[in-house]
């Protein structure tokens, strides 16, 4: 009976995850194929590696721990490995932000539209960042265990992450089509 | 503190992962500077749209239907003491169901088969039946990479009389899978590669089985996880040669 339990217990606990799942991989490989691979793939490594998931511990982080580094030996997260940050210091040279950039942020219907592309345009570091926290809303705790780095660095890395997405909405020109601005 | 060293903290604020005290300490500044003020509803209205327009992308159904699947059809590890109980159940229900069951189960399995001749007639008919035309494995292997779940090794067939015509994807029952095509003198020859799971998995044999289905020799087997068929009109030991080189590349 072991096994049905097994196979239904992991079900219970992997299906609700799966449209999130499926959004963050497509936005990670920014292709529809990739992503369906990605996500089938990551069901099955984690179905399969399920025994040595530890009760109590955040299955959540663990499953998107595991389609994250599926993505990283994947054909489309080849350019990925190239683009990441291996050192703290590192990040600095990401994308030069200053702090000083002046930048102006809009209040219109279709914001979101334009806040979609400038995260597609962001390096996956700042991509998933940004996602893990602000869509999926995981704790620092959780995106530190599922991107597997210190916690200090998913705070410095997701505030550098919000300021690029602001500072692409600005490079867009998105400011220039609509009148309402807020703040300054 | 000035400006700049409090606006390093109003994400983590916004975030409300801050310790109490230092949340405390911001809301405090904030209340008196419109400059970090200001800074904050650009934050927070980001983090507000993000969440919405974050949620960008729908899985198509066919693939949470895959995924269950996927979940269902694949006992882990330690299997067999449950299939075990269910071979034992089994028993029993068999007694009183046989003569419903096992003619269900055949005609499943021949539909299933049917299914597989019908994508290399397919092929017959067609003007163009591969989207990736080469009689070179390692162009058409590389062709897969990315549209499959799993891979799979050509054979080298130099010498052997086959010759390699090309492949295409194939769906059967479901389940993606490769079709390459190879020609022996006049025939044509069908090699259809599946995962083995689904009805591949529950209702063909594991073992090397010839079948004639439509009077098309086809030859099945299962082999590290991955389900193989070869069609064709050839005879079957013409098929069997082309199998046994198959088996030899993926064994």
């Amino acid at each position: 009976m072991a096994d049905v339990g097994y196979n239904a217990e992991f079900e219970t606990l992997a299906m609700p995850l799966f449209d999130s799942l499926y959004n963050f991989a497509h936005w990670l490989a920014q292709d529809r194929h990739d992503a369906e691979d990605l996500v089938q793939e990551t069901y099955t490594k984690a179905l399969k590696g399920f025994k040595s998931f530890q009760t109590g511990t955040n299955f959540r982080a663990w499953m998107f721990k595991i389609l994250r580094n599926t993505f990283l030996t994947s054909r489309a997260g080849l350019s990925y490995a190239n683009s990441m940050p291996l050192e703290p210091a590192d990040e600095d040279q990401l994308l030069p932000l200053s702090p000083a950039t002046p930048e102006t942020l809009v209040i219109t219907y279709d914001l979101g539209e334009a806040l979609q592309q400038a995260i597609e345009a962001l390096p996956v570091p700042f991509r998933e960042v940004l996602l893990l926290a602000d869509v999926e809303e995981m704790s620092y705790q959780e995106i530190s265990e599922t991107l597997a780095i210190p916690m200090g660095t998913v705070m410095s890395r997701l505030a550098r992450a919000r300021k690029a997405a602001r500072q692409k909405l600005v490079e867009s020109g998105y400011e220039g089509r609509k009148g309402k601005v807020a703040g300054r | 503190m000035n400006c700049e060293a409090w606006q390093t903290k109003l994400d983590a604020y916004a975030d409300a992962e801050l310790p109490p005290e230092t949340m405390r300490s911001v809301a405090e500044h904030l209340s008196g500077c419109p400059a970090c003020t200001a800074e904050m509803a650009q934050i927070l209205q980001l983090k507000r749209v993000t969440a919405s327009a974050g949620k960008r992308y729908t899985a198509p159904p066919e693939l949470r239907a895959r995924v269950r699947q996927q979940i269902a059809g694949k006992p882990a590890r330690g299997g067999w003491r449950w299939a075990l109980g269910l071979a034992l159940a089994a028993v029993v229900v068999i007694g009183l169901g046989l003569a419903i069951i096992l003619p269900s189960r055949t005609a499943a399995r021949n539909q299933l088969i049917a299914g597989v001749v019908d994508r290399h007639v397919t092929a017959l008919a067609s003007a163009s039946p591969v989207d990736v035309v080469s009689s070179d494995r390692h162009t058409v292997k590389p062709w897969f990479a990315g549209k499959l779940p799993f891979t799979f090794n050509p054979p080298d067939l130099t010498g052997s009389g086959y010759t390699l015509v090309g492949g295409r994807m194939v769906f059967v029952d479901g389940e993606p899978g490769a079709h390459l095509i190879c020609d022996w003198r006049q025939h044509r020859i069908s090699i259809l590669v599946f995962q083995d799971q689904g009805d591949f998995g529950r209702l063909l044999p594991s073992a090397d089985r010839p079948w004639r289905s439509r009077a098309f020799n086809v030859e099945t087997w299962s082999r590290a996880g991955l389900r193989y068929f070869i069609v064709s009109d050839a005879g079957p030991e013409d098929v069997n040669t082309l199998a046994e080189l198959w088996k030899k590349a993926n064994s």
